[in-house]
């Protein structure tokens, strides 16, 4: 009965997109009200009948209902009950149900808090973002429905692939998802713009906080990934340039370029086409990330040929939106009004060249990523673009765009100052120096570059304080000033300085752990001790152990550093008898921000295992500098001007005095 | 659920024999030398895993590679020799770093390329931008003496 409810719950929240997709565009163009008022009650009654559909599909997993299809094929009643509802969107089929409940959550969050916007603006937008709604209903309806029921319900489940059950990676789908779908709402009213042919500042406004909070998520969701990646797959690495991966980090790129660009078309009404292309490319870029893991592209061509409806589907979907957004801009654009003159040298800008950057780094993951896919489909040709290839060509893009990061926030609208500019970030300078020369001095090998690369992290750093500096007058008025201006200053000057903070720290952490991180790969016998940077772990023997739905056995490795014990490693390797497979579970001992790494290979004879052992230094700030963004993001979010209400204008004092 | 596809594959061959990559006994004796294989492992495709190097991949395929490019380094091949080697047997497809070839170019000139242009096209719209102040036409002589003949009065 509840999967039914479920199916049915569905199918009228289609019924609703249908409506909500037509009858306020109607509305807006004729000038109706009530029309136009349509909207916002069916944009909530849709996410109401959504989420119903996903509760539905909940209780089916926390119930072991393996009458349902996907309940059957990836979940177990033995598993703990955390899992048994992630694994609700642990496959293809919840997991599109998931996207469009993220999709009715945004739909409903602009019909609620949209009061400020203007009516015709407001109703277009809503029928936009339900055109995305009807066309991933009717995919999942037809395509991927996740009530399908068997005729025979089996006793008992396949489980979830064991690499999924694992609560990082159970949270980094739903924050990834508001981060992609998110977008939808920056996609939807840049053709709400289109279709009525005006833009302007306020529209500018409007979307950036939508933006922004998409950009959040989505960076803390890539973070998500990789810091499972890492714990996880059990050899340490963090990013690998593999195409799912790429399929995130392209509309985080496109994103990031958008949040700058809006704020150059919200304070000074300028780059206005840009602005809007920019919003189109950045949710298509989500929708493509959508079809590259979904449709089985990826594996090979032939995976997409062998399920070719719902491949076929998506590729319409993409072809449909994308294609439709993109005749849509080149009709209309032209007629959009250019405004706000900027001499190249100015705020503006160092934001537009933050945006060449950020667009190029992004058009080389897109061609990297999608190249051998084309090729072979064209010629039947195959090659392999891997990790080398990134490195060679994102990294040369990226640090001009480093070194640039902290000289943007301190130029002038209109007409900047470069000589002065470098003047006031003598004090970052001169830290990336003395940087440079104590990490020369210290470190013994590594790459001759590594000190620079470090230098520049630094000067990101040092670069996002000064900007803070600048703006409160820190050292050059007196404290109380000081600390007045500090909390006068707008909540989104904080934000992007913190913002920009984040990105140091993640590109210091990266530097760190690429150019000094050291591994030792050996065969241990129970008692015996390897060494590796001061660290002495010694192996106390393996034990097995039952958990609730595998078994593992477990290495126990007692650190001692410098005599002194610290901790106790406990890697392990998993075995999940339901699908024959395994997992390595490495573990990790954190001193500070740095960490050591292990994890377990085969026992071999006489009790002894191979083990890897890595010594990470400073790794951890790879993840907390995408923490920092987050959190700059929040901050600049909560800024009053940029708040999703109505803004309350400040009471303005009787200046008129009483006639006498 | 993102990497599941791209993982799950190697993790299917990797189940029966081991849970990582290089293993101790592959590691040679001279670090030099093996740090050499290293590098080149990174820059070598796993030809059973989707898009994951030989030093990553824990597929069998992936350890008979890593024995063989070891093997070749220890006759004394340089980089290239080992890379061609690798290259003759198994095809380009095994190059995670494509060379750059006419197949290739678009995949290579695309980042270099589309900056430069998008610097041109930056460039351009500033002129653009600039000239209506700046080319303003000169007035006509006609024009000149009709503006003077509106001064004088």
């Amino acid at each position: 009965m509840i999967p039914e409810l479920g199916h049915y719950a569905l199918v009228l929240a289609f019924a609703l997109s249908l409506i909500q997709a037509t009858v306020p565009i109607y509305g807006a163009r004729s000038n109706d009200a009530a029309l136009m008022s349509v909207a916002a009650p069916t944009a909530l009654a849709q996410f109401v009948f959504v989420a119903l559909s996903f509760i539905a599909l909940i209780a089916c997993y926390v119930t072991s209902d393996f009458s349902v299809a996907t309940t059957f094929e990836n979940s177990h009643s033995a598993m703990p009950l955390v899992y048994k509802i992630t694994s609700a969107w642990g496959n293809h089929e919840g997991s599109m149900l998931l996207w469009v409940l993220i999709l009715a959550a945004f739909g409903a969050l602009v019909a609620l808090f949209g009061n400020n916007l203007p009516p015709t603006l407001k109703a277009n937008v809503l029928g936009v973002q339900s055109w995305i709604a009807a066309a991933f209903f009717l995919f999942i309806l037809l395509t991927s429905n996740p009530f399908a029921r068997l005729a025979d319900a089996p006793l008992e489940g396949r489980d979830l692939n064991p690499l999924l059950q694992d609560l990082g990676l159970a949270i980094h789908p739903p924050l990834l998802y508001l981060g992609y779908v998110g977008f939808s709402i920056s996609f939807s009213f840049a053709i709400a713009a289109l279709i009525e042919g005006r833009i302007d500042a306020a529209w500018a406004r409007w979307v950036r906080p939508w933006t922004l909070l998409a950009w959040m998520f989505l960076t803390i969701g890539i973070a998500m990934g990789s810091y499972w990646a890492y714990y996880e797959l059990g050899w340490g690495g963090w990013w690998f340039w593999d195409p799912v991966e790429n399929a995130s980090f392209m509309p985080w790129l496109a994103g990031t370029a958008l949040l700058h660009s809006a704020l150059v078309m919200e304070k000074r009404n300028a780059l206005k086409v840009w602005t809007l292309l920019l919003a189109i490319l950045a949710f298509s870029l989500s929708l493509l990330g959508t079809f590259l893991v979904r449709s089985g592209v990826l594996t090979s061509v032939h995976t997409f040929a062998s399920d070719p409806l719902r491949g076929v589907f998506i590729l319409a979907i993409l072809v449909v939106f994308i294609g439709g957004a993109f005749s849509l801009f080149a009709w209309r654009a032209p007629l959009l009004k250019q405004g706000g003159l900027f001499a190249p040298v100015s705020r503006e800008g160092a934001l537009v060249l933050n945006n060449l950057f950020l667009t190029t780094c992004c058009a080389t993951v897109f061609v990297g990523t999608l190249y051998p896919l084309a090729l072979e489909a064209l010629t039947g040709e195959k090659i392999s673009v891997g990790a080398p290839f990134f490195n060679a060509t994102f990294w040369p893009l990226f640090v001009p765009l480093l070194i640039a990061m902290p000289f943007g926030p301190l130029m002038a609208w209109k007409r900047g100052d470069v000589l002065g500019v470098t003047q006031r970030l003598f004090g970052a300078f001169a830290l990336a120096l003395v940087g440079i020369a104590a990490t020369y001095a210290v470190t013994t090998g590594g790459p001759v570059l590594a000190p620079f690369a470090i230098g520049l992290a630094i000067f990101v750093v040092g670069g996002a304080f000064v900007d803070l500096i600048e703006r409160t007058g820190l050292g050059k008025l007196p404290l109380p000033v000081t600390l007045k201006r500090a909390a006068g200053l707008p909540r989104s000057a904080w934000g992007g300085a913190i913002a920009h903070l984040g990105i140091g720290i993640t590109v210091f952490g990266i530097v760190c752990e690429t150019n000094w991180a050291s591994e030792r790969i050996a065969a241990v016998k129970p008692q015996e001790t390897i060494s590796l940077r001061g660290y002495d772990l010694t192996f106390e023997g393996l034990t097995q152990r039952r958990g609730p739905n595998y078994t593992e056995q477990l290495g126990t490795f007692v650190v001692r550093s410098g005599g002194v014990e610290i901790g106790t490693l406990q890697p392990s390797k998993r075995s999940f008898a339901s699908r024959g497979s395994a997992t390595s579970e490495a573990a990790l001992l954190t001193r500070g921000v740095s960490q050591l790494y292990i994890s377990l290979g085969d026992p071999g004879a006489g009790g002894s295992v191979t083990v890897r052992l890595y010594h990470k230094p400073l790794v951890l700030l790879i993840w907390l500098g995408a923490v920092v963004m987050f959190l700059g993001g929040g901050l600049s979010l909560s800024d009053r001007r940029l708040r999703v209400g109505a803004p309350k204008p400040a009471k303005i004092k009787p200046s008129l005095q009483p006639a006498e | 659920m993102h990497w599941l596809r791209t993982f799950a594959l190697c993790f299917m061959l990797a189940v029966s024999t081991s849970a990582f990559a290089v293993q101790p006994d592959e590691v040679l004796p001279d670090p030099a030398l093996e740090a050499r294989a290293r590098v080149l492992s990174q820059e070598l495709r796993c030809l059973v895993c989707q898009n994951q190097s030989i030093e990553d991949s824990d597929a069998l395929l992936a350890r008979d590679l890593r024995l063989l490019l070891r093997e070749r380094l220890k006759s004394g091949d340089s980089d290239r020799q080992v890379l061609d080697f690798l290259v003759a047997r198994y095809g380009e497809f095994v190059l995670l770093r494509p060379p750059l070839s006419w197949h290739t170019a678009l995949l290579w000139l695309t980042p270099g390329g589309l900056l430069i242009l998008g610097i041109i096209a930056l460039v351009a719209a500033g002129r653009c931008r600039a000239r209506p102040n700046l080319a303003e036409p000169a007035l006509t002589p006609q024009e000149t003496a009709q503006l003077k003949g509106l001064a004088d009065q």
